[in-house]
């Protein structure tokens, strides 16, 4: 007899999912599944639209990284026009995707995941959240908080707002970085930095102790990485070139040119299988096949492909990354690790941004007419590497859009983690001969593999919202055994 | 010049012949919501906005086309004409595919201004989401359908004040829309000498410089009357 075990939706992620735990008669785990239940369709509705507006459409997939989706849609649209952007415009646009970046993985660690880590798994889940972290903790929640708040800041004052802002144009930005705003950012680094190493020590100190056990289950096994490299290998945000390794670190292919990548090379690249029982598609590496050719994409993926990160205090926390989980780290529970990591990484970024003389130049925008009507753009979105494919007629009318998104190409990546957690810690025996109850800790942490990927739903089916949690106890004939809700 | 004298929201009002009665409360200080009507150019009573109650008058009027009389006595703020006003934004909001939050006029607005004015927190009806064009044609403008509410702007100034006539209103009910020429698309019209004004007169995003994003679109619809006061000014010079 087997049954299923259903969480839906997962709570603390950012959208709507659910997963199923399968179980064979004996009550052992067969396998665990990622369900995104949300269709969007923007890949649908943008066709007929003036590519000019795609930075603004596709921001709009998302208010946790819209800058990610703002970039690979203005990098598209330089693709289009055939343009080099002014230098100012390139070092505005990493500007901005570093703060994101900040941002997005403050919210990740400290609000989302944190609450697991410091008040514990099986704690009260009424006070597992950023509130009992703040009650538990009140320094470090205010410094993740802050932390946010200054990437959210820099994007402001950037863009003119924090959230979808339509200031990368095709071409460049639409308006240039004030010095006092640049004095603005300068002057909260020191505090960025300090909270940043703070999260660091603590949760290297966890990793040490109680979270041992969980980096050696969530999602430990080998598969190829991608991510963006610069010269000569440094860790890589925004251009460069597109490097996929695999698990003992030697190249799986040739890297390809971040920008100016064509829909040819694109397609040889990746191809994207698709599966009835979730919406979020799995893209892989084309020549392995779905299987063999999945990859891990985002903060841990970046750091395992490039060779440095080329800033003094990353690059020695880098370094005992690698101490710890190898060349390429394997284990999905350091995605943590590799976020915070990013995150100072992101802050010495800014702060050698800051002293370019050319970061305030005022011209910022390059302006033509559509010459190519087909491109790729491509950026690192904090949780991965994201593709924009438009194809557009002779006016710049968009024909065709794909939109490939960092949480899809860690979908059977997540799916092989909860699986490794659900066989691990769902005991085979007679518990569940008698329609158990089901252990909300125990669920959790199949729910806190999917966090260590930081997976944005609204993103990846191009879809939002309130998540209580919802089990169910499905018998072989589809009877419901058991329900437990979670609010 | 003969002086008529006429009740405005329970105000007297003294106006010059001619004038017409939404003239004639903006010269008093009263606010009467208008879409199509735009200063300098004729007024031809399309976006029933400026509907007002005259006294005697068993149908309501269009302030813009109605000449001011003597002991006329209007009402331009009842309760059954803030409905049809709220009314009459909903109709153009759900009629269309009006996407505040990425259109290029976003922020500057009239039909967004009106609906803030007018108190429409939502739409009452349900919206009808037609498939219509957008034509990049021309070098420099765009014209999005999604974005028209036939205020007919354009085909005025085009004509009268330009005096090129590339835009008319085609069509009937639900399918008429603003074509350019004779129905072709707008850069292929040799009439159009790509002045841009029909750019700046269009309340809304319609109408835009080609490579605009979200809330690019900065025109001013009050320069088209100053510029013509420019030209009278001139022409009247010795």
């Amino acid at each position: 007899m087997t049954r299923t075990i259903l969480i839906d939706p997962v709570t603390r992620i950012e959208g709507h999912a659910k997963i199923s735990i399968h179980l064979d008669a004996g009550g052992a785990v067969t396998g665990a599944h990622f369900h995104v239940g949300e269709f969007r369709g923007f890949e649908a509705f943008c066709v007929g639209r003036p590519f000019s507006e795609m930075a603004a459409i596709t921001a709009r997939i998302c208010g946790i990284c819209p800058v990610s989706h703002l970039l690979a849609a203005a990098k598209t649209g330089d693709q289009l026009l055939v343009v080099t952007i002014p230098p100012a415009a390139e070092r505005l646009r990493r500007l901005m995707n570093l703060a994101q970046i900040i941002q997005s993985h403050a919210l990740s660690f400290f609000h989302l995941s944190s609450p697991d880590f410091l008040l514990g798994w099986d704690s009260d889940p009424a006070q597992r959240n950023v509130f009992g972290l703040i009650a538990a903790d009140p320094e470090l929640a205010r410094g993740g908080i802050r932390l946010r708040q200054f990437g959210q800041a820099v994007i402001e004052r950037l863009g003119g707002r924090k959230i979808h802002p339509a200031w990368a144009v095709p071409g460049g930005v639409r308006s240039p970085l004030q010095p006092d705003d640049r004095d603005w950012i300068r002057s909260r680094l020191a505090e960025a930095v300090a909270t940043t190493r703070g999260a660091l020590d603590l949760f290297k100190r966890l990793l040490d102790g109680p979270l041992a056990a969980e980096a050696a289950v969530f999602g430990d096994f080998p598969s190829l990485f991608m991510g963006l490299v610069g010269p000569d290998g440094r860790w890589e945000h925004y251009g460069g070139h597109l490097r996929l390794i695999d698990s003992t670190g030697a190249l799986v292919t040739a890297e390809l040119p971040a920008d100016g990548l064509s829909a040819e090379q694109l397609g040889g690249l990746l191809a994207e299988a698709v599966d009835p029982s979730t919406y979020l598609k799995f893209p892989y590496y084309k020549p392995l096949g779905p299987e063999a050719g999945s990859y891990r994409v985002g903060p841990l993926a970046r750091l395992n492909v490039c060779e440095r990160i080329g800033h003094e205090q990353a690059d020695r926390e880098l370094l005992e990354l690698r101490q710890r989980g190898g060349r390429v780290v394997t284990s999905s529970f350091l995605y943590h690790l590799a976020r915070l990591i990013e995150i100072l990484a992101a802050l010495e970024a800014i702060e050698a941004l800051l002293d370019d003389p050319a970061l305030c130049d005022t011209h910022v925008r390059a302006h033509a007419a559509v010459n190519a009507r087909e491109a790729v753009g491509v950026s690192e979105a904090p949780r991965g590497t994201l593709f924009h494919h438009y194809r557009v007629d002779s006016d710049g009318l968009i024909e065709a859009v794909n939109l490939i998104i960092a949480t899809g190409q860690n979908n059977r990546a997540m799916n092989r983690t909860i699986t490794q957690i659900a066989r691990q810690y769902i005991q085979a025996g007679p518990a569940f001969a008698g329609v158990p109850e089901i252990a909300e800790g125990l669920l959790n942490r199949v729910e806190a593999g999917i966090r260590c990927f930081d997976p944005c739903l609204s993103c990846s089916t191009h879809a939002a919202g309130q998540m209580p949690l919802h089990v169910q106890l499905i018998g072989p004939e589809g009877e419901l055994l058991r329900e437990r809700w979670r609010d | 010049m003969s002086v008529r004298t006429l009740r405005i929201d329970g105000r007297d009002v003294a106006s010059a012949d001619g004038a017409t009665v939404l003239e004639a409360a903006r010269d008093a200080g009263v606010a009467i919501p208008t879409l199509c009507h735009l200063e300098g150019l004729s007024p031809v009573a399309a976006c029933r906005l400026c509907l007002v109650e005259i006294e005697g008058s068993g149908k309501l009027q269009p302030a813009c086309i109605t000449p001011v009389s003597e002991g006329l006595v209007v009402h331009t703020a009842t309760p059954r004409l803030r409905e049809i006003r709220r009314t009459v934004i909903e109709l153009l909001f759900t009629e269309g595919n009006h996407v505040c939050a990425v259109c290029v006029a976003n922020g500057h607005c009239e039909l967004q201004d009106r609906a803030v004015e007018v108190g429409m927190d939502h739409a009452r009806l349900p919206y009808r989401f037609p498939d219509r064009p957008v034509d990049l044609s021309h070098p420099r403008f765009g014209l999005d359908h999604n974005r028209c509410i036939l205020c007919s702007r354009c085909v005025r100034v085009c004509d009268e004040v330009e005096g090129a006539h590339v835009w008319d209103v085609a069509w009937r009910g639900e399918h008429c829309r603003i074509i350019a020429g004779l129905d072709q698309p707008w850069g292929t019209v040799d009439a159009c000498t790509d002045c841009g004004k029909c750019v700046m007169v269009c309340p809304t995003g319609a109408l835009f410089h080609k490579g605009d994003s979200e809330g690019e679109k900065h025109e001013d619809p009050s320069r088209l009357a100053a510029l013509q006061r420019a030209r009278h000014s001139r022409q009247e010079a010795p």
